[in-house]
C-alpha cells in the first residue's frame, strides 16, 4: 500500500517535471459561443504542476478588435494566451477587462502592457495594494511559471452600464460579494455572460475577501440575467461554461450552507480546530477543493459568526 | 489525471500522518523530531525532569491557512494533577506562547496564536512531582494566493474597544459546561519596527465567591483579539474574567451562564 503510494507520487511527479520543463500551459482557445472564446483553467489549486492555470480567461473577437476579459496568473500566461488569440484573429487586443482583484485573474496583465487595462475603480485600488503580496504568494506556489511575472496594474477605469467597444456592445454590471468589485461582463450580438468569480463551477468556492450577504444577492441578480431572452452561455471564474443557471445555483447552495455551518458551529460553542474538524455534508463531499476551500473560509469566516454569539447578536 | 494526483498526494500525507501516530508515545525521544528541541528543554524548562507523553494534547490544523490565527487546543485532562501548562513553538522568534494554571478548571484551552514558520506546537504540562510531561504537533505555514491576509483588514477597532471582554457560557448541549470569550486586544509582539510590545499578561478566572477556576498568563504570540475557549469544571453560576496588559490597563467582566 505504502509503495504504491510513493511509486504513484514518483511517477507523478516526474509526469509533472516534464510539464513544468516546457512551461507550456497548453492553453487552447474554446468557442462558446459566436466570436466568444475561452480558457478554461483547471478546477484546482495553485501549483507547480499548473503553474497558477486554475481560473477562465475569455476573448471577444469584435469587429474592430479583441476585447480580453481576465489574462491569467503570470506572465507567461498571458504571453501564451496572446499567441492562442494571434492563432483564432489577426485583430489587434482593443481592450482586457479585470473582473476582480484576485491573482488568477490578473496577473497576466504584463503581456498587454500598451493595451488599455480596464477594472472597476475599487479593483484598481485593491489591485495597488495587494498586487505585489499576491504575485510573491504566487512565485512560491507556482514557482517558475511566474517567472519575470511583474505586476500590471489597470489603466482605465470602468463603471456600471454599457460599453461600446471596437464596434461591439456590452453591458458591464458592478456587484460584490466575492470581493470588494466583481465586474460581470456581458455581450449582448452573443448573450455570453462573463461571470468572473461571482460563479464557480464544479469547484468549491474561495472566499478569502468575500461578504457572503453581498455575494448571495448579486447571485439572485446573475440568475435573472440567465431568464433574460437573449441569454445564450453562462462563463464561470472557475470551471466549465454552462448554457443553464445551475452553476449559480451550485455557488448558492455552497455559500448558504457554509454560512449557516458557521452560524451553527458558534451558537454551539464550537472551537476553531472543532469547527475544522466537521466532515462536510455528502452533497459536498466530493465537489474538488471542497475539503481545503471549507477550511480556508473557516479562517475567513467563523471569527465573525463567533464574534456575534460571544457579543450577544446571534442568539 | 490532474485531480488524481491531488487525491494520491493527500492520501500519502494522511499515511504520513497516520504513520507519526503511530510512533508518539511516552518516552525522551523528541516524536517531533525537531532541531531546536535540545534549546528548548533547557530554555523553556529549565533542564527539569520531562517524558513525551501521549495524555498531553495539542491540536491544531497541520497546515495553517492565515498563520496570524493558527488555532490551538491543549487538552491535559487525560494527565491526573495537572498544575500548570506552559505552551511554547521552537521556531517562533518568541518561543512562549502561554502559560496556564488549571484551578478548578479542567487542564484544557483554546486559543489562536502568531506563527512566523514552520514548528512545533507544545505543551509541557507540570505535575505535583516537578516532572514535565511533553505533548506537541507541527503545524506547516503557507502563504495562499487568495488566501493572504489583507493588509487592509487591519483592523483599528481595539483603539475604541481595548480590553472589551465578551464571553458565554453553554449550560445545555454537547458543550454543557463550556465559556468561551474574546477579549479585544491587538497583542503587538514589538518585533514590527516601531510598534512596541503591547499585550495582555494575565487573566484570572473565578466564580462569584472567588473561587479560583483557572489563570492564564499570556505571551506575545497570542492572536489579536484573543478568543479563549475553557471548561468551568464543576463550579456553577456566572464567571469573573479579571486581567491587565503589559501597560497596566485592566479588565474586569461577568460571564452569566
Ligand atoms: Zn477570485
Amino acid at each position: 500500500m505504502k509503495r504504491h503510494l510513493l511509486m504513484g507520487l514518483a511517477l507523478l511527479m516526474l509526469a509533472g517535471s516534464a510539464v513544468a520543463a516546457a512551461f507550456d500551459y497548453g492553453l487552447k482557445a474554446r468557442r462558446v459561443a459566436d466570436g466568444v472564446y475561452a480558457f478554461i483553467g483547471h478546477t484546482e489549486d495553485f501549483d507547480t504542476v499548473n503553474g497558477g492555470n486554475i481560473a477562465n480567461a475569455a476573448f471577444i473577437v469584435a469587429p474592430g478588435g479583441v476585447i480580453v476579459v481576465d489574462s491569467g496568473s503570470s506572465l507567461r500566461y498571458g504571453q501564451q494566451m496572446r499567441a492562442a488569440i494571434a492563432a483564432v484573429t489577426d485583430k489587434p487586443v482593443a481592450l482586457v477587462i479585470n473582473t476582480h482583484h484576485h491573482p488568477d485573474h490578473f496577473l497576466g496583465n504584463q503581456a498587454f502592457a500598451g493595451v488599455p487595462i480596464g477594472a472597476l475603480a475599487e479593483t484598481r485600488q485593491a489591485i495597488a495594494a495587494e498586487g505585489d503580496a499576491f504575485a510573491e504568494n504566487l512565485f512560491r506556489m507556482s514557482g517558475d511559471w511566474m517567472k519575470g511575472t511583474e505586476l500590471q496594474q489597470p489603466t482605465r477605469t470602468l463603471a456600471a452600464g454599457p460599453l461600446e467597444i471596437a464596434g461591439r456592445r456590452l453591458r458591464l454590471l458592478a456587484f460584490d460579494g466575492h470581493t470588494g468589485a466583481d465586474l460581470v461582463v456581458v455581450d449582448e450580438a452573443s448573450g455570453v455572460v462573463i461571470a468572473g468569480d461571482l460563479v464557480f463551477h464544479g469547484r468549491a468556492p474561495t472566499t478569502p475577501h468575500a461578504n457572503v450577504a453581498h455575494w448571495l444577492a448579486a447571485l439572485d441578480r446573475l440568475e435573472a440575467l440567465t431568464r433574460e431572452l437573449g441569454f445564450k452561455v453562462l462563463l464561470p471564474g472557475h470551471g466549465e461554461p454552462s448554457t443553464s443557471a445551475a452553476p449559480i445555483r451550485e455557488t448558492r447552495a455552497w455559500l448558504v450552507w457554509l454560512v449557516d455551518a458557521m452560524r451553527q458551529a458558534a451558537r454551539d460553542g464550537l472551537d476553531m480546530n472543532e469547527v475544522l474538524a466537521r466532515p462536510l455534508p455528502p452533497e459536498f463531499a466530493s465537489l474538488p477543493l471542497a475539503a481545503s476551500e471549507y477550511r480556508r473560509s473557516v479562517g475567513h469566516l467563523f471569527p465573525a459568526a463567533e464574534q456575534d454569539v460571544l457579543e450577544g447578536r446571534a442568539q | 489525471m490532474k485531480f488524481q494526483r491531488t487525491l494520491s498526494v493527500s492520501a500519502f500525507c494522511a499515511l504520513l500522518a497516520a504513520m507519526s501516530l503511530a510512533v508518539a508515545q511516552t518516552g525522551r525521544v523528541d516524536p517531533l523530531d525537531s532541531a531546536r528541541w535540545g534549546d528548548m528543554h533547557h530554555s523553556v524548562l529549565a533542564d527539569a525532569p520531562f517524558e513525551f507523553d501521549d495524555r498531553v494534547r495539542v491540536i491544531a490544523p497541520t497546515t495553517a491557512e492565515n498563520p496570524m490565527q493558527v488555532p490551538v487546543t491543549v487538552d491535559a485532562t487525560a494527565l491526573p494533577g495537572v498544575e500548570e501548562v506552559l505552551v511554547f513553538a521552537d521556531f517562533n522568534p518568541i518561543v512562549r506562547v502561554l502559560r496556564f494554571f488549571p484551578q478548578e478548571a479542567p487542564a484544557q484551552l483554546g486559543f489562536r496564536v502568531k506563527l512566523q514558520q514552520s514548528t512545533p506546537v507544545r505543551a509541557a504540562a507540570r505535575t505535583a512531582d516537578g516532572r514535565w510531561h511533553v505533548g506537541g504537533t507541527w503545524v506547516n505555514t503557507v502563504g495562499g494566493g487568495c488566501t493572504a491576509p489583507s493588509a487592509a483588514a487591519a483592523s483599528t477597532e481595539w483603539q475604541r474597544r481595548l480590553n472589551e471582554v465578551s464571553g458565554r457560557q453553554w449550560t445545555e448541549g454537547p458543550n454543557a459546561g463550556r465559556l468561551r470569550l474574546r477579549i479585544v486586544h491587538p497583542m503587538d509582539t514589538g518585533l514590527v519596527a516601531g510598534t512596541p510590545a503591547f499585550h495582555l499578561e494575565e487573566i484570572n478566572f473565578t466564580d462569584a465567591a472567588g473561587k479560583r477556576l483557572m489563570r492564564v498568563e499570556t505571551f506575545e504570540p497570542v492572536s489579536e483579539n484573543p478568543v479563549f475557549t475553557l471548561q468551568r469544571g464543576a463550579l456553577a453560576g456566572p464567571v469573573d474574567a479579571r486581567g491587565r496588559d503589559n501597560n497596566g490597563n485592566a479588565f474586569d467582566a461577568r460571564i452569566a451562564p
